[in-house]
Order: structure tokens, then C-alpha cells, then sequence
């Protein structure tokens, strides 16, 4: 599925190993239960390991792994479901995640602000996504009127000034136009 | 002319900023639209969009719910909703109990040219509907009120801006709803809330809130859990971030009629859900989320002031006029509120005449009030959470060329908490998820107790009427509630007493079987004779139905039914 990434389209470089596969060399997505239970693989050496957290447990679940995560993916079995703001929100607010967070499942360009605000980084999107819908909707306001984990500057009051098209400090190669 | 030049009086004076952040988002839905017309948009993709815009598929049309925060009006404003009914819809418009206007005759292709007439005057419909932080709601005589600790109007638009296209709240399990009020009588109904808030005054001129979660009506009514008794202004956002936050991750998803915050409260208890809260504020990032005392300033400065500075023969100008005509001096009685300031007076519109519909108001009667705010109350008006309209800064030697002047648009009914006084939801005449009509049970109350002199002998009553048990017209909290239900395809009214809204809440209770609409009104008929023959001089409606108790009342009023 097309990976969009500071809105526009990147190569995915993870897989999604299967609770039974063996383990591989690339970098793999794992389930909660095969992070918590196999530790041959927390402990293989030069593996980076993302895990997909289950849209019901709290981000708190991943605290004892977190050193070992370089990926969490949060879930949005539909978009109407708005429990993965809160978990990707946790994992920067108060586990100090610095990796990647990946949306997946059931999402509408017209949510990408409100992904990036809470710290989604990545988005797995449909075949055939246009990523200047979702640049153009991301684009749409200049500024919000509350805090967020992208601790953007503050225009005026509770103003803050948007740069959601921006890419995080580490990733400055990928700046987009 | 009055008022200070520059800033509307009573409402948030928008910047700039605001305005364009505003013609953004007509611009963005004027998009979706666009984008669910030509197909690309399926309508269960398009739905959750409109309604954070506003607009909800009724039975006949489309409705658009305007937001009117904290319910507050400039007179612009009120001409370009007059304006708006007028050209959009069929001349009127229909205020409700969140101090919100809808408009019932709407078609889907004009609605994002109505958002962008909205946001040429600073109005929106952002966040009237959906799963998400609705407007919120305050007391009608707020800045007004000669018995007001703390102008809620400040904090309300604080929680406004917050609350705004939150990037982790417009996904919430369900609706979410706020009130706020800065007076120890609770005329905002906090406790019947999502999060309810009580500001009160500190030591050193400080502000802090006393904070209810978990309230609520419709279908599984409960009253406000305390959360807080005092809770610093530095510390409101990042409190309303945390609980929120448990809201949103904690609260059920798999059942429509389940996933309101007051079930999640009764779910894990009160304990629980209060332990929960705190360990989420305790690990929130204090600095980033702090209402500091200068952004609470920066946004009070954009509140423009009433020019208020009566002559001080004032007040004997209102006794002469009161002494002459007896149906003024009624009128004045029941309508108005006492001012803070001397020689000044709040009065309430009444839209609940004998014969019409309670909480609408038409395209002549909004621009002819906007005319009149302007006249006499510094431009601004209130829309209350009873349905009625508010002049909140009317001179008293004023006040008589007002009610001259309010009398021939049929907005002078000396009816303001009396039983005539009916709160009422639009129904099945309107509504998709109405059982019942309410529009003419309620008439049929009107009729039935019209006599003006009768209205004051019975005193301060509220009947409170809802179409189905999503209770918009928050039966649960009256003196007398009525419910509309279905029983095999007919129209029955189940009647519920004892309900109260304010600091004293409780849930009303159903004491008898639902009943055709004749005979519903007949019942109230005999309670109403009841409390009449049985009350203690000046003994209000409540206090004697708790006196008496519920048996007795049912009894005397089912007897014959």
C-alpha cells in the first residue's frame, strides 16, 4: 500500500511479520502479543522492530519496549474511530516516543491535520491515493487553536502557527515543496 | 453608538486571524460538498464531515444548526440569521436549549454559501453536531447579573478556541457537551453535563472552577459526578485535555446508546473514573497546556464593554411607568433581571407566545430585535438555554418604550419561568428520531393555562417537552416532563415529576402510564389544581410536590384518567 510521509508518497521499507514467520533480516511490524512474548526476536541484533498496538490497550503497553521500537502503528479500524489520536498522542506526551508512528486502516484525507498533530508521521493510504488531496487538506488552515506534540510557535494567545507540511527535525532530506 | 466603537459588546471580538480561519473552513466544506456530489465522497464518508458543519438529513430536508457560543449575539449577527432565513429558508429560524439556532428548510447546495454568509459576520457551524466538542453553553445574564461572581463568558470562549478542530477530540466516542456559569444559582444546568464548570472567585482576585464530568439527559439521564471543588484557571485546559483524553480511550464505542461519557463514569464508578483523570493529569505536560494569565487577558481585551451609565433618576422613571400600567409592571415582574450596574436591567424576550412555537423566531422579528439591541441594549443579544432571547443591558428609564415597542412583534409574553413557558424539542413535525409531535402538546398547554393571571397564581413552573427519549427537550429536569412515545403507531406522552436543573439537580420521576395528548394535559390540569389547593402561601410548584410526595400527587391526578 502506498506509505505517504510528509505528504507525499515514499517507499515502505517495513513488512508485517506474521506471529509464526521467522524472523527476518529487513525491518518487520510485529503483533503486541510476539513484541511481549518472543524475546529471540527483541533481542536479535540489527533489527528494527515496529509493533502494531491494538486499537484497545493504552500506549502505556509499549513502555517497557519502547528502546527497541523504532515504528508503532496505531489502527483506525474506521475513521470514525478516534482512539489512535490518543494513542499516538500518549506515546509522544508521555512516553517520549521519537519514532515513527504509522496510521492504518480507514482514514480521510481530510483527518491528516488532526494525524500529524498528534504525532502520526506516516500514513498507509489506498492504491490509486493522490497525495495532493491530503497535502492540499492538510494545507487548509494556517493555524490551530490549541497545543499539540508538534510544539509549533505560538502566533497570539492560544494561536499556534500550523507547519504540518514540514517534515520532523531528522528528516530534513525529505523536505517536499 | 454607545457601545465602544471598535469590539461588538458581549461576544469575542474576531481578529482578523479569525475571520480567515473561518472563510478557510467554508471553503473546506464547500470542498466536501463539491466532493460528495460528483460521487467522490461516499455519503457514510461525507456524514461525519457535514455534521461537524452542522448539517443533519432531517425528515423533510436538510437542518443546519448554527453556533451561537456561549449565547451570544451582535446585532449583525442576528440581521444575517434573519437574512439567512429569509433567503435560504422559509423565514424563520428555531432557537434551542444549547443556545444554538437551526434551520429546518435547507438544501445541500447552498449550505456552504450559507457558512460563507456566516463567516463574513464571525458565525460558524463548526462542531454543532458530531462526535466531537459541541458549543458551549452559558448563563443568559453572564456580565449582567447583579448576583454573578465571575463573567464565564471569558473562560467559555477560552474552551471554545480550544476545543476547535481539536486534532485528538473530533473523534470521540460520542457528542460532548460543556457548560459554564460564574453564579452560585446554576442557570446553565452544569450538572447535567458532559463537563459542567462553576467559576468562582479566589483569594487575590484569582479564578478557579469547581468541575462536574459525567452529567447528562437523553435516554440513560444522570447528574454530574465533582471531580474538582477548586480548580486553578492555569490548569483548566490541561484538565479538560485529561479528561477528555480517559473519555476518548475509554469510552465505549460498540453501542450508539452507551458511549456518552456519563456511561463510561457509571461504568467504572465514580472512584475509578476520578482516579483515572488525576493519573492523566498528572502526566500531562503542565507548561505546554497552561491557560496563562496572559492569554486569559488577550482574550477578555476582545470582549467589548456595555456603555453603561444611567441618569440616576432612572430607577423612579421604571417605578412611575410600573405604577401607571399594570400590564407592564407584570410584564417587568416576571421578565427581567436584576443589573449589576444602577439604573440598569435585563429582560427576556419571551418566544413562547400563546399559540406558536416554542423557541422560534422570525426573519421580522430577528431584524427588528437586532434594531432594538442596538436601540437600547448596547447591540447585543442572548440566546438562553430555555429558548428565549435576552436584552442584557436595557436602561430602566428605557425599559417601558422597549416593552411599547416589543408588544406588536408578539415578544413581550409576561411568561419568563412561568408554565407557559415550555421548553420543547422540534419533534416528529421535524425530526427523523421523534416518536411524538411536541410542537402541539405543548400548544395545547399554552391554551390550556393562557390566562395570564392564572400563570402568575401558579408561579415559577417548568415543563420541559421532548419528541423521543434522546430527550432534547430535556424532560428529565423539569417540574413536569413530557415524553413522547410510540405505542402501536399512536402518540402517547409519558409524564415525569419532580426534575430539577439546577444546583439542586434531580432526575424526574415517572409516576403514571403515557397517555394520549388530551388526556396528558388533563392530568397536568388536576396536578396543577392539586398544588393550587394544597400549597402553603408563596410555596413553589417543587416544594410542594417534595413536600406532598409523588403518591400523593398521583393519586389526586390519575384518579379519574
Amino acid at each position: 500500500m502506498p506509505l505517504l510521509e510528509c505528504g507525499r508518497i515514499v517507499r515502505d521499507s517495513w513488512q508485517k511479520l506474521a506471529d509464526d514467520a521467522a524472523l527476518p533480516s529487513a525491518p518487520c511490524i510485529l503483533s503486541l502479543s510476539r513484541l511481549q512474548q518472543d524475546e529471540a526476536v527483541r533481542t536479535a541484533p540489527h533489527l528494527r522492530l515496529g509493533v502494531a498496538l491494538p486499537v484497545d490497550q493504552p500506549a502505556e503497553v509499549l513502555a517497557p519496549y519502547l528502546d527497541r521500537l523504532s515504528l508503532v502503528a496505531v489502527n483506525f479500524s474506521t475513521f470514525r474511530d478516534g482512539r489512535g489520536f490518543t494513542q499516538a498522542r500518549s506515546l509522544r506526551e508521555h512516553l517520549a516516543f521519537s519514532g515513527e508512528i504509522r496510521a492504518t486502516g480507514n482514514i480521510l484525507p481530510d483527518q491528516y491535520a488532526f494525524l500529524l498533530r498528534c504525532g502520526i508521521t506516516t500514513v498507509e493510504t489506498l492504491d490509486g491515493t493522490d497525495p495532493a488531496a491530503w497535502q492540499k487538506a492538510a494545507d487548509r488552515f494556517s493555524f490551530a487553536y490549541q497545543p499539540s506534540v508538534l510544539k509549533e510557535p505560538v502566533l497570539s494567545g492560544l494561536r499556534r502557527t500550523m507547519r504540518l507540511g514540514l517534515p520532523r527535525d531528522t528528516d530534513s532530506q525529505l523536505i517536499g515543496n | 453608538m454607545r457601545a465602544n466603537a471598535t469590539l461588538p459588546v458581549g461576544t469575542y471580538g474576531y481578529q482578523p486571524v479569525d475571520l480567515a480561519f473561518l472563510n478557510d473552513r467554508a471553503a473546506q466544506f464547500s470542498d466536501q460538498v463539491a466532493r460528495r456530489l460528483s460521487g467522490d465522497l461516499s455519503e457514510d464518508e461525507f456524514k461525519p464531515l457535514r455534521l461537524m458543519n452542522g448539517l443533519y438529513l432531517q425528515l423533510h430536508a436538510y437542518m443546519l444548526r448554527v453556533a451561537i457560543p456561549y449565547g451570544v449575539l451582535s446585532a449583525a449577527q442576528l440581521r444575517r440569521l434573519a437574512r439567512i432565513a429569509r433567503v435560504y429558508d422559509r423565514g424563520y429560524g428555531h432557537f434551542t436549549t444549547r443556545q444554538n439556532i437551526q434551520f429546518n428548510w435547507i438544501k445541500l447546495e447552498e449550505a456552504p454559501d450559507i457558512l460563507a454568509e456566516l463567516a463574513e459576520v464571525g458565525m460558524h457551524a463548526i462542531q454543532t453536531s458530531g462526535n466531537c466538542i459541541r458549543n458551549i453553553t452559558s448563563d443568559e445574564f453572564a456580565g449582567a447579573a447583579a448576583d454573578e461572581l465571575v463573567d464565564p463568558r471569558v473562560h467559555a470562549e477560552i474552551l471554545r478556541q480550544w476545543s476547535t478542530l481539536h486534532p485528538e477530540y473530533s473523534f470521540l466516542p460520542r457528542k460532548f457537551k460543556f457548560a459554564i456559569s460564574g453564579n452560585p444559582h446554576d442557570r446553565v444546568a452544569a450538572r447535567f453535563h458532559d463537563i459542567g464548570l462553576i467559576a468562582t472567585p479566589g483569594a487575590d482576585g484569582a479564578v478557579g472552577f469547581e468541575v462536574f464530568a459525567g452529567g447528562g439527559l437523553g435516554r440513560t439521564p444522570a447528574i454530574g459526578i465533582r471531580l474538582r471543588e477548586w480548580l486553578p484557571e492555569h490548569e483548566l485546559l490541561a484538565y479538560m485535555e485529561a479528561i477528555l483524553r480517559v473519555y476518548n480511550a475509554y469510552g465505549r464505542r460498540d453501542n450508539l446508546y452507551k458511549a456518552r461519557l456519563k456511561i463510561l463514569v457509571q461504568a467504572l464508578g465514580r472512584e475509578a473514573f476520578a482516579e483515572k483523570v488525576e493519573a492523566e493529569f498528572a502526566a500531562i505536560p503542565k507548561e505546554r497546556y497552561r491557560l496563562g494569565p496572559d492569554i486569559v487577558e488577550a482574550i477578555r481585551a476582545r470582549f467589548g464593554k456595555p456603555y453603561l451609565d444611567a441618569p440616576e433618576d432612572a430607577p423612579a422613571e421604571l417605578s412611575k411607568h410600573r405604577r401607571r400600567d399594570h400590564a407592564f409592571d407584570l410584564w417587568v415582574q416576571t421578565n427581567s433581571h436584576p443589573h449589576r450596574a444602577a439604573g440598569y436591567i435585563s429582560v427576556v424576550m419571551s418566544l413562547k407566545p400563546n399559540g406558536g412555537i416554542p423557541g422560534d423566531a422570525s426573519a421580522v422579528q430577528m431584524d427588528a430585535i437586532a434594531d432594538l439591541a442596538e436601540r437600547f441594549s448596547s447591540g447585543e443579544i442572548r440566546v438562553t438555554h430555555l429558548q428565549n432571547l435576552v436584552l442584557g443591558h436595557v436602561r430602566q428609564d428605557e425599559l417601558y418604550t422597549l416593552w411599547q415597542a416589543l408588544g406588536p412583534l408578539g415578544l413581550a409574553t409576561p411568561n419568563r419561568g412561568l408554565i407557559t413557558d415550555i421548553v420543547c424539542c422540534p419533534g416528529l413535525d421535524y425530526c427523523s428520531l421523534a416518536n411524538a409531535r411536541s410542537i402541539p402538546i405543548a400548544q395545547r398547554i399554552n391554551e390550556r393555562f393562557a390566562n395570564v393571571e392564572l400563570q402568575q397564581q401558579i408561579g415559577p413552573l417548568r415543563i420541559n417537552i421532548s419528541g423521543c427519549i434522546n430527550a432534547c427537550g430535556h424532560h428529565h429536569n423539569a417540574d413536569i416532563g413530557i415524553l413522547g412515545v410510540d405505542k402501536k403507531g399512536e402518540e402517547f406522552f409519558q409524564l415525569t415529576f419532580g426534575g430539577r436543573g439546577e444546583e439542586d439537580a434531580a432526575i424526574g420521576q415517572i409516576i403514571g402510564t403515557a397517555l394520549p395528548e388530551s388526556e396528558a394535559v388533563n392530568v397536568i390540569s388536576r396536578v396543577i389544581d392539586t398544588y393550587l389547593a394544597r400549597r402553603v402561601p408563596n410555596e413553589r410548584f417543587r416544594d410542594t410536590y417534595r413536600r406532598l410526595g409523588a403518591t400523593f400527587f398521583k393519586e389526586a391526578a390519575y384518579a379519574a384518567a
